[in-house]
């Protein structure tokens, strides 16, 4: 049977992200033009879009990781939990805390499968032996991890398969105690029995985190978000409900997009 | 034009081909009837194997289409739509089938009074009108014109509500008449179900071009 997404009613009221007339420049070239959305606390959003439409910059706005790069120039506000996040009082680290960050490709520490969990724990400071054991086991086990490699936590996270590896980066990212994924292609280099996995993570996840995940493809976008942005040429074109955006968009280019008719 | 054009262009093709045979089947049904031509009639059984396979190949490409396509927006309603009007053109068909049935049925000819007094030349124009304007507003996406059907499809259900009436009343000057009276009651009672099923076609239309649900409404 098919899960419907929530509807409007039922998506949680409180905005636990949100953008502001967000306009980006790399250099002269602006990658973001004005975008405004609101995105509910425990939903999954998607951005999808053609490449270099901006939906990654966008992403990456929300933990700052845009900073790192020359030339950048943001304008435009960005909060989570209704705190701007690029005024000067703010302290980067600590709103970093609360935003976790997976790649397209799993990007595991050298080191043990355990370390690997517990990195960001001790990077934080923290000492506790059987704290940073609990949360290993904790972690893996919200990333549907914990039963494959339980015996085998000090093994090489190098040595494990690429899906595995995604869902232990997924894991990493969960020790922290995040309350917030951001996801960019996180299942484009993995086969379609990992790639079905990390989409049935992510649906579990979302009862505790809120996720927004870049995707280029469309059927996932379908398949795991209630709420869908599409992106063109860094605007925001249209964002809606999933099931709208893929049943009935209301502008033609994200239809023309989603049917493969863009271009 | 994308590849899924190509096929949904041909899936319209295909409908369209259907559409053509079955109000075909409908017409020569009307004119078995009005002539008592029964070898029409059994032409328009024979001719029932050919919707029907028609239909069996209509819904394995829709099936091919979800399969290989995975269609989204208004692909998925075109391909949704199609499956839908595919199985009331089929049903369209089984009616035909089903008039020409009582036609063989009937050793002599239905009595001109009878026919005279069920309306049936006006039912039967309306059907056959309404049929080849659905048709033309598939083809030219014409949601307007499928609007129009409703309102026609309202004058077969009057038709055939009178019809009952004056059938009876034909029955009732004549007890012999019962059998011919019943028979000819059933094909005006399917006549009207063609209506019915053309309407929920142009139903099915508005649907795919403007994904407004009519039904029920």
């Amino acid at each position: 049977m098919v899960q419907k997404n929530k509807s409007v009613k039922e998506l949680n009221p409180e905005y636990k992200l949100e953008s502001r007339n967000l306009n980006l420049f790399y250099g002269q070239k602006q990658a973001l033009r004005d975008v405004s959305i609101k995105m509910s606390a425990n939903t999954v959003t998607a951005f999808i879009g053609p490449s270099g439409c901006g939906k990654s910059t966008f992403l990456r706005c929300f933990n700052r990781m845009n900073d790192l790069i020359e030339g950048v120039k943001i304008d435009g506000d960005v909060l989570i939990d209704n705190v701007d996040i690029y005024k000067n009082e703010i302290d980067v680290y600590e709103y970093r805390k609360k935003v976790g960050m997976v790649f397209q490709k799993p990007n595991p520490f050298p080191k043990s499968i355990f370390e690997n969990v517990a990195f960001g724990l001790r990077i934080n400071g923290e000492k506790s032996k059987s704290y940073i054991e609990d949360t290993v086991e904790y972690a893996l086990k919200q990333a549907a991890l914990w039963e494959e490699v339980k015996d085998s936590l000090h093994k090489s996270a190098i040595a494990i398969s690429g899906g595995q590896q995604q869902r232990l980066c997924i894991a990493r990212a969960i020790a922290v105690k995040p309350s917030i994924l951001l996801m960019d292609e996180p299942a484009s280099a993995l086969d379609p029995l990992s790639t079905t996995k990390i989409e049935e993570l992510i649906h579990t996840l979302k009862d505790n985190y809120t996720i927004v995940i870049v995707t280029h493809n469309m059927q996932q976008a379908a398949r795991i978000s209630d709420k869908t942005a599409y992106f063109y040429m860094g605007e925001l074109i249209e964002y809606d409900l999933t099931e709208k955006i893929f049943t009935n968009p209301s502008r033609i280019e994200t239809e023309n997009y989603i049917t493969g008719r863009f271009g | 034009m994308i590849h899924l054009d190509r096929e949904l262009e041909q899936l319209k093709k295909s409908t369209t081909a259907m559409w053509v045979l079955v109000q075909s089947q409908i017409e020569k049904a009307y004119k078995a009837l009005a002539a008592n031509d029964k070898d029409l009639a059994r032409e328009v059984i024979a001719n029932e194997k050919r919707v029907n396979s028609m239909e069996l190949k209509i819904d394995s490409d829709c099936e091919d289409l979800f399969a290989l396509y995975s269609p989204v927006a208004s692909d998925l309603r075109t391909v949704l739509a199609t499956l839908k009007i595919n199985t009331n053109l089929e049903r369209i068909g089984d009616l035909a089938e089903g008039i020409c049935k009582h036609i063989l049925s009937e050793e002599k000819a239905f009595d001109k009074e009878l026919l005279k007094a069920s309306e049936i030349q006006e039912m039967y124009d309306v059907v056959i009108e309404i049929m080849k304007d659905v048709l033309k507003a598939y083809i030219k996406e014409d949601t307007k014109l499928a609007r129009t059907i409703f309102k026609k499809d309202e004058i077969l259900n009057e038709i055939n509500m009178q019809a009952t009436k004056n059938i009876t009343e034909y029955i009732g000057s004549d007890i012999s008449k019962i059998e011919a009276g019943l028979n000819f009651l059933s094909i005006i009672r399917k006549l009207e179900r063609v209506g019915d099923q053309i309407t929920n076609i142009a139903e099915e239309i508005i649907f795919s071009h403007e994904a407004k649900v009519l039904k029920h409404l």
